[in-house]
Order: structure tokens, then C-alpha cells, then sequence
């Protein structure tokens, strides 16, 4: 079992508000998902040169000057870390797959958890109002988020098997349910030059949909395409710097509501996770149908 | 001889109590339910601010008039026994599963398994269920004004399932004795799931079932889907092909 959390505001004065409005949301989906935590949140893109890239040290000694600055030493350009906690926000002028190399030999340690020019994602285990309260999430600002409260059932709990889980630029998926074909997924892709991080059902999806976006598929046209390819039940929602999705298996085997209002489209596995969003008495609710794809562009 | 009835504002007070889930705990509402209302003399209680909880006025077994005022999460009246549960919002899944008797009645959408396994009494949803509705349903009723999902009433066994709307992928499959009355499309039948004639029989019942749900559709615009029976024994010359 998990918890699912999505959400995306309509109104540019809402996106100070993301955060706080999210907060509650992900708590709500503890009982769901008590072992681990994590999101994905988007915010107006970094500078047209610039990428941005988030990092993990977890409970490793990392000093990030230190980090920064032989990343600055090695490779050319503009290089800034915002850090938070175990957590930080690497933002650079260099080719992201410089510096993803770079990092793999000067800091084994540090986890790359996503790279692209909105995203930062923050993922670990505990319990959903710890991770919350551990990096700030109430005053989390942008358009949208992806978020997820995870209780293991396939695989280990550790920060890497959390999601949101992210491949390519900008995309994440968190996934309620477990797939049962994973592994012959990642057979067909890793012949293609992708490379898995984890055993995780979860990540082969993500894996899936990101090589379909990369090879000209839009993301409704992916998710489609994964119903011949992805064996097993799931709710999954996916995040790109301009869009929210969710779909959900042919047997609906696993929960979600929708609540979509003037000002925002909230996403939950369960109402209760949604009950304390403002004027949830006018929204209109729905639950979405079984191979059906749900999305909304910010 | 002095006058001992309670006037008609004090049986009120009396016989009715208000919870406020934002302020007390579903454990405090289910144990009351349970308890104290038949002991205190409570016949109806009002619960504001369910906001999704689960299992809201579950296991109940006494006659009590419980209205709900907001969505529910899992399993609200579940195994309900004589009592009339009310939700004024939607439901999550398994809402008033393996009800024995009583009613329960959402008037918003109804999540997976609504109903199921149920052995008596009668389900209303006003609005659409989910898929799975009735799945093994044991006997009562379940009249659903909107659409079903897909494999609804899969495998039911006794009891009726009235669907005003249209009805999903498989509907009906592996049916035994509960019969299905449908207004709408039906996308598919499930394995052995067969249209039959309705008859007067059908009319009548369908009628008085409709009524008693608040609905006011004619019987006329149903049609009727019961079991061919023929998965009741194996044959060994199918080879597992139905």
C-alpha cells in the first residue's frame, strides 16, 4: 500500500502557497505509507543555460563547499548549491551529464535525484510529517508537485526505493500498487543504454515512459503505450515541468480522487488527504475511470 | 395518573446526539453507536466533519438512524445490521460490504466494491459506484442510480443489483442466483451472464424495489440479467474454455 499526492495550482498568486496547501496532504496519506516519503515540485525554470540538479547525502558526511568546490575546480561555468539538510539544489551552467560524472568520482556518496530546469526533488525514509518538517515542504512554492508516502511491499526501504522516482529531464512518476513484469521492462531497456539504480518495480515504469518521451511519444501517448508493455496494477502519477498525470490500471485495483476547482486540481488516493482544502465543499470530485488519462497543463 | 411521556422537544434531545469528527474520534462515535446508544435511549445521530475517515458507523446492530453529513473513506456501514446509515457526500470503497440488513444510502458517487459480499438489506447510491459493485453479494439489494463499474456483481449469489445508468466490462460474470435488472448500456456480459425476458414478476418486484430507493424509473425500461448456468457444472469437454 501507498499514498499518491498531486497537486497543481491555477493561479500564478497560488504557487507561494503550494507548500502549505501540500503539507496536509501528504500527512493525511501516513497510514498509507509510514516507511518512507518524498516530492517532486515544480517552480519556473532556471536560467536558459542553467540546469538544476538535487542531491543526497543522506546520513553521509558530504561537506557541500567541499562539493561545490571542486565541482567549481573541475568543470567551467556557473555553479550554485542551495543546501537543505541532507538535501540540496545544485544549480549549474555545465552540460548536467558533466557534472553527473564528476560527481560520481569526486563524491560517490551523493545520490543525483533529479536533474532538469524546474524540478527538486526531495526523498527519504520516515514517517510523511517528519520528511515534511525535515526539509521545509510548508514553504515549498511553485506550480505543481508530485508527491508519495510509501509503505514497501517488493522492495527494500531505503531513500533510493522512495519516490517520486525520476529518469531524463524533469519527469517523475510515484506509483501506488506493484508491477509484475519489471524485470523484463528493464530487459528491454537496458539493451537501449538505460540504466537502473535500484530492483524496484516502480523505477522500470518511470524508465519506460521517460525512453517513450525521449523518443517522441508525448506523455499521454506513452501512458498509453504502457498498457500493452506494463503488467500489474498501478496508480500512477507523473510529473513534467508542464504537466500533471494520472492513470490508473484496468481493474482500478488501487484508489484515487481528483478534486479540481477554479484555483487548483488536487490528487489523493483517498478524500481525507483532500478534506482540508479550501472551499473542497465547491470542487468537483471525481474518481478516474480505469485506463483513462487524466491531465492538466499549469 | 401524572403524564410520564417526555413532551415532544425532550424525546428530541434525548433521542438524537451530534458528533463533530474534527473534534472527536471516530473510536468515540463507533464505541457510542455501539454502546451507549441503545442503552441512553439515542435513536439518531448526526456525524459533521467525516472529512474521508474510514470505517464510520461500522458493525452497527441496532435499529439507529445514523446520518452522515460529508464524504467517507473505506467501509462505511460495513456489516451494518437494522440500522439506516446516511451519507450526504461520496463514499470510498467497500461501503455497507457485507451489510446483513438495515439500509445504507450515499447520495454522491460510491467507490470500489460497494456492497460487496452484503447479505441482506438494501444499498441506495444515488450517484455512479465504482467497479466491483456487488461483487459476492449474498442477498439484499443494491439499486445504484447512476453507472456501474466493470465486473459488478462478479460472482453474486442471491439478492438483486438495480443499476438506472449503464454498467461496465464483464458485468455479471460467474453469476449464481442474484439477478441484475439494467437500464442503461451494458459495454459487456461477463462469462455466463445472460439477457432474459423480464416478466410480470420482474416488473412488480423491479417496481417496488425502485420505490423503496426513491427512484421513479418504469420497470418497463429495464431489462434482465441473470445466470445461463452453465459454468453450475464442469464439463470435461470445455477444456477450460468458457
Amino acid at each position: 500500500m501507498c499514498g499518491i499526492v498531486g497537486l497543481l495550482v491555477k493561479k500564478p498568486q497560488l504557487r507561494e502557497q503550494l507548500g502549505s496547501l501540500m503539507v496536509p496532504m501528504l500527512t493525511g496519506m501516513t497510514e498509507r505509507g509510514p516507511d518512507s516519503a518524498g516530492l517532486a515540485v515544480y517552480s519556473a525554470p532556471v536560467g536558459e543555460r542553467q540546469h538544476k540538479l538535487s542531491l543526497y547525502r543522506g546520513a553521509h558526511a558530504v561537506d557541500w563547499s567541499e562539493l561545490l568546490g571542486a565541482l567549481v575546480a573541475a568543470l567551467s561555468g556557473d555553479h550554485d548549491i542551495h543546501v537543505n539538510g541532507n538535501h540540496a539544489i545544485l544549480t549549474t551552467t555545465a552540460e548536467p551529464a558533466d557534472v553527473v560524472a564528476h560527481l560520481a568520482v569526486q563524491s560517490p556518496l551523493i545520490a543525483v535525484l533529479s536533474i532538469g530546469r524546474s524540478i527538486d526533488l526531495y526523498k527519504d525514509v520516515g514517517a510523511p510529517a517528519e520528511i515534511a518538517e525535515r526539509y521545509g515542504f510548508g514553504s515549498l512554492r511553485g506550480s505543481h508537485l508530485v508527491g508519495h508516502t510509501r509503505m514497501a511491499t517488493e522492495s527494500a526501504v531505503t531513500p533510493a526505493h522512495a519516490h517520486p522516482f525520476t529518469a531524463g529531464r524533469d519527469f517523475c512518476l510515484v506509483h501506488n500498487g506493484s508491477l509484475s513484469n519489471p524485470h523484463l521492462v528493464r530487459k528491454k531497456l537496458e539493451p537501449l543504454g538505460i540504466e537502473f539504480e535500484t530492483d524496484n518495480d516502480t523505477e522500470a515504469a518511470c524508465r519506460f515512459f521517460e525512453w517513450r518521451l525521449r523518443e517522441g511519444d508525448d506523455l499521454p501517448t506513452a501512458v498509453q503505450r504502457g498498457f500493452s508493455e506494463l503488467d500489474g496494477f498501478f496508480t500512477f502519477l507523473m510529473g513534467t515541468d508542464r504537466e500533471l498525470l494520472i492513470v490508473r490500471d484496468a481493474f482500478a485495483c488501487k484508489p484515487a480522487v481528483v478534486a479540481e476547482s477554479d484555483d487548483y486540481v488536487a490528487i489523493a488516493s483517498e478524500f481525507r488527504s483532500l478534506a482540508h482544502l479550501p472551499d473542497i465543499a465547491h470542487a468537483s470530485l471525481f474518481e478516474p475511470k480505469p485506463e483513462e488519462i487524466y491531465s492538466w497543463r499549469i | 395518573m401524572a403524564n410520564l411521556m417526555p413532551t415532544a422537544s425532550a424525546r428530541l434531545d434525548v433521542a438524537t446526539r451530534r458528533f463533530d469528527l474534527g473534534a472527536e474520534s471516530l473510536r468515540a462515535l463507533n464505541l457510542f453507536l455501539h454502546r451507549q446508544a441503545v442503552t441512553e435511549g439515542v435513536s439518531q445521530v448526526h456525524v459533521d466533519n467525516p472529512a474521508g475517515a474510514h470505517s464510520i458507523a461500522c458493525g452497527l446492530h441496532a435499529p439507529l438512524d445514523v446520518e452522515i453529513h460529508g464524504h467517507v473513506g473505506y467501509y462505511v456501514a460495513g456489516m451494518n445490521q437494522e440500522a439506516t446509515v446516511t451519507v450526504h457526500g461520496n463514499a470510498g470503497p467497500g461501503a455497507a460490504e457485507n451489510m446483513m440488513s438495515g439500509r445504507v444510502h450515499i447520495h454522491g458517487f460510491a467507490s470500489t466494491a460497494a456492497g460487496a459480499s452484503a447479505h441482506g438489506g438494501l444499498l441506495v447510491i444515488d450517484g455512479d459506484a465504482s467497479l466491483r459493485c456487488g461483487i459476492s453479494l449474498k442477498g439484499g439489494d443494491i439499486v445504484v442510480g447512476g453507472n456501474v463499474g466493470s465486473f459488478s456483481a462478479f460472482m453474486a449469489q442471491a439478492g438483486r443489483i438495480v443499476i438506472c445508468g449503464d454498467a461496465g466490462d464483464a458485468l455479471g460474470d460467474s453469476l449464481y442466483e442474484a439477478v441484475i435488472y439494467v437500464r442503461g448500456k451494458v459495454r459487456s456480459l461477463g462469462a455466463d451472464a445472460r439477457f432474459e425476458p423480464m416478466t410480470d414478476f420482474d416488473r412488480e418486484s423491479l417496481g417496488k424495489l425502485l420505490g423503496e430507493a426513491g427512484f421513479s424509473h418504469d420497470p418497463a425500461e429495464f431489462r434482465r440479467i441473470a445466470s445461463a448456468k452453465s459454468l453450475y457444472h464442469w464439463h470435461a469437454d470445455a477444456d477450460q474454455e468458457y
